[in-house]
């Protein structure tokens, strides 16, 4: 039993680090390839010991000066509310990954190990409801701050996330309907198998409307450009326009896990999961005959590479959507997410109702 | 407590007001939108302008016709050539002189890089407000290739102050057609990238096609010029209507629109610089080589200073690096020598006693520069639109009074009707748009 619980929390703590490495490597993905895109050559001036490493330690160097920052509130703020809301956004962002299966049962010792942290039932429900409620940082942040341009841009990221959050349900109703479970652990499995006796069983190839309207609402619930009415840095600031220091550090650290948490929901209900094409557990069995076999320490592993591979795949897609496109206004954001990804969430649900019925 | 202004007087009880600037990261900290809003609409609109007052118009009369030119590199930074050249024109049809084909050629050229310099800034800074922020460093890249011509010839990016009264200050940098060729082609390849992420893009046609339309007859009463004016469909370009120097010799366009909104002003700024560019590769055709220096000894200044005091020395001067293009020789194509109008050439200042004595005649208090009694208007097309001096002489070495028609103050006070009942982030590309200047439109 208390081994149980080490395992457990063991795995709780890997799961937090290797979200939060993740996103303070993504800050430096994000650096590097808008410098790509842009002709620029990026951060690159980081070092330690005179060791730069493509400045690879500018999230370091980044994470240590937010440290160091005067922790202002102003005067005007409500103080209590104005310091929640950061830990707020952070908070629900950050404990959706626990039900989230980054590799298959391990063997260890005799002991089988689920790689997911805890293997809830409704983990899909879970983390819809986690990513809804970091609605509340946006919120308070804005009403804490009393400010105008905080207030207009928390009331626009309160109705955005809400209004995505409708479409953003409206595609996954199809993806459970064809994989009949709530359980991300369940979810990942089912798409083990093949499709025509070729094509990977992943939901992407089974819901392809779906994955559309869920990454774009996705999107949209990450606050980024082309969706980041709340922020608008050239129109109305945004939510955090009073924060600074370590709490801004907070709300942008909390961008990056949503920018993440969106990566390993597309992977985890649409692209497999851990699941690695023709793999199965004594090793490769490809679709023209080949086989390869493969140990089982070798198969878990290649799982969990598969994982981090597409994780970092979405995120990179994000990254490059992010650095391509201007913002849309507020208003067109509303009729894309009402006028057009409910209607196509509905028509997936019915045009996948109908297939299942057939059958 | 400052006076209520005229939105708050005015504004419903229930509205929010929302001040927008001068400290807004879109207001280019030189204005001031006071929104009245409901919800996210705009009821009513103020917008202030005053900012970047540092009093221009006042300053030019207390400086000699000469010195009051770097004050004019300032008026729209952006394009400081183009107000050289506005003043220097101006000044030269007070006084009635002729400049020099070549220093024409040089000025047409450096006009159109400042053109397409200027519309490169508006269109990146409204990119980069409207989220494109790719955008906004691919047109900065080319602009910097344009400003290393400048950079070679001016020897500043900014506050050039290259062309003068007469003429242009000294001859192009020996480099300037490879320079050229290379900003040239880098500002197509750059224009043509912008195009295919912008043209066709629906969230930027979504956000500027419709946005911040104005009529032709509105625009015309409100005095717009320029591309903002031509982006209504009214073709009226300064260089067309009233040609100056050789603009016809030149073969150009005059890109216009239709609809006069935020879409329509980026498309006639894209497709002028296209002609700019155009001109740009003509004027440069046209523009032959300048011609050799003499080969012989040459030797520094202090040496020729001594040497003359005995005898003229024969040698020619080197001059110090700023002045490098203004050389003796080289002055006859690039500066009117009619009467004490422009610079004496350094060589003779140095070496002989009536060069020595020009010097002083030209800059000295109550000498130099001294326009016959009368009033002048003279406008050229700057970047944003008709840029005009209206100036008053009293016959002494400065003017009586001074007034620019600064293009962007006509078009920015249309900016409250254009922004009335639309959306908070309708401003953004509106505003960028228009190209609003601080020191063009506060002075």
């Amino acid at each position: 039993m208390l081994v149980d619980a080490l395992i457990v929390l063991a795995k709780a703590v890997l799961a937090l680090a290797w979200t939060l490495l993740l996103a303070l490597f993504l800050t430096w993905v994000e650096r590097k390839e808008s410098a790509v895109i842009q002709d620029r050559v990026g951060a690159n001036r980081a070092s330690v010991m005179g060791l730069r490493l493509f400045g690879l330690f500018q999230p370091l160097a980044d994470a240590i000066k937010m440290f160091f920052k005067e922790d202002f509130t102003p005067s005007f703020a409500q103080r209590a509310l104005h310091r929640l809301a950061p830990a707020l956004s952070f908070f629900f962002v950050s404990v959706t990954v626990v039900a989230v299966p980054f590799g298959d049962t391990v063997h260890l010792f005799g002991r089988a190990v689920p790689l997911q942290v805890v293997d809830l039932s409704a983990a899909v429900l879970f983390a819809l409801a986690m990513l809804s409620l970091g609605t509340y940082g946006i919120l308070v942040s804005g009403w804490a701050s009393a400010s105008r341009f905080a207030l207009i841009g928390s009331l626009r990221g309160a109705a955005q996330l809400i209004s995505y959050e409708a479409a953003l349900g409206l595609s996954l109703v199809g993806l459970v309907m064809v994989f009949p479970s709530l359980s991300l652990a369940r979810i990942v499995e089912a798409q083990g198998g093949l499709l025509f006796g070729f094509l990977p069983r992943w939901g992407v190839f089974l819901q392809p409307l779906g994955f559309a309207v869920f990454y774009i609402a996705g999107m949209a619930g990450t606050k980024r450009v082309p969706f980041d009415m709340p922020e608008g840095e050239s129109e109305i600031i945004g939510f955090y326009t009073e924060y600074g220091g370590l709490k801004f550090g907070l709300f942008m650290f909390a961008d990056f896990l949503e920018v993440i948490v969106l990566a390993v929901l597309s992977t985890t209900l649409f692209f497999g999961g851990w699941q690695v094409p023709w793999l199965g557990g004594e090793g490769f069995a490809f679709p023209w005959g080949g086989r390869l076999a493969l140990a089982p320490w070798a198969v878990s592993a290649l799982r969990v590479l598969a994982f981090n591979l597409k994780v970092l795949f979405f995120c990179w897609l994000q990254v490059l959507t992010r650095w391509t496109y201007p913002r849309f206004r507020y208003d067109q954001v509303m009729d894309l997410g009402w006028k057009v990804l409910v209607p196509l969430g509905v028509v997936n649900i019915l045009a996948t109702g109908l297939v299942l019925a057939a059958r | 407590m400052a006076s209520p202004t005229r939105l708050e007087r005015s504004a419903r009880p229930g509205s929010m007001l929302l001040n927008m600037g001068p400290s807004h990261p879109a207001m280019h900290g030189t204005m001031r939108i006071m929104l009245e809003l409901d919800a996210e609409r705009i009821v009513n609109a103020e917008c202030e302008i005053g900012y970047l007052h540092r009093g221009f118009e006042k300053t030019c009369e207390n400086k000699t016709w000469f010195n009051l030119l770097v004050y004019t590199d300032r008026l729209n930074y952006v394009s400081p050539l183009i107000n050289n050249l506005g003043y220097a024109m101006t000044v030269e049809k007070m006084l009635g002189v002729a400049v020099p084909e070549r220093a024409q050629l040089i000025r047409v050229l450096v006009s159109e890089l400042s053109r397409v310099a200027d519309h490169l800034t508006c269109l990146a800074a409204m990119a980069m407000e409207s989220g494109a922020f790719t955008v906004f460093l691919y047109l900065i890249k080319a602009r910097e290739y344009l400003w290393d011509v400048v950079e070679f010839t001016t020897g500043a990016r900014m506050t050039t102050s290259y062309i003068r009264i007469g003429g242009v200050r000294a001859d192009l940098h020996a480099d300037w057609r490879a320079a050229l060729a290379a900003a040239v082609a880098e500002t197509r390849r750059v224009l043509k990238d912008v195009s295919g992420l912008l043209d066709n893009n629906s969230i930027f046609v979504g956000r500027t096609r419709g946005v911040g339309a104005i009529s032709r007859e509105d625009a015309l009463s409100y005095g717009w010029t320029g591309p903002c004016l031509r982006s209504t469909g009214v073709p009226y370009d300064v260089r067309k209507a009233r040609p100056y120097l050789v603009y016809d010799r030149l073969s150009f366009d005059v890109p216009v629109g239709e609809n006069g909104d935020n879409y329509d002003r980026y498309a006639v700024r894209m497709r002028e610089m296209e002609q700019s560019l155009r001109i740009l590769e003509q004027a440069a055709a046209l523009l032959p080589d300048a011609p050799p220096l003499p080969d012989g000894p040459v030797i520094e200044p202090e040496e020729a200073v001594c040497r003359s005091r005995r005898r003229r020395a024969v040698e020619r001067v080197r001059l110090p690096p700023n002045l490098e293009g203004s050389e003796k020789e080289r002055l006859p194509g690039l500066a009117t020598s009619d009467g004490p109008v422009t610079v004496p050439a350094k060589e003779d200042t140095y070496t002989t006693m009536e060069g020595l004595i020009g010097h002083f005649l030209f800059f000295m208090r109550g000498k130099g520069i001294r326009p016959p009694k009368g009033d002048v208007y003279f406008s050229v097309e700057g970047g944003n639109g008709e840029l005009g001096f209206y100036i008053v002489s009293d016959g002494t070495d400065r003017p009586y009074r001074l007034h620019l028609r600064a293009p962007c103050l006509h078009i920015v006070s249309a900016l409250e009707e254009l922004i009335k009942g639309r959306l908070v982030a309708d401003v953004i590309p509106t505003f960028g748009s228009l190209n609003m200047i601080g020191g063009e439109i506060d002075r």
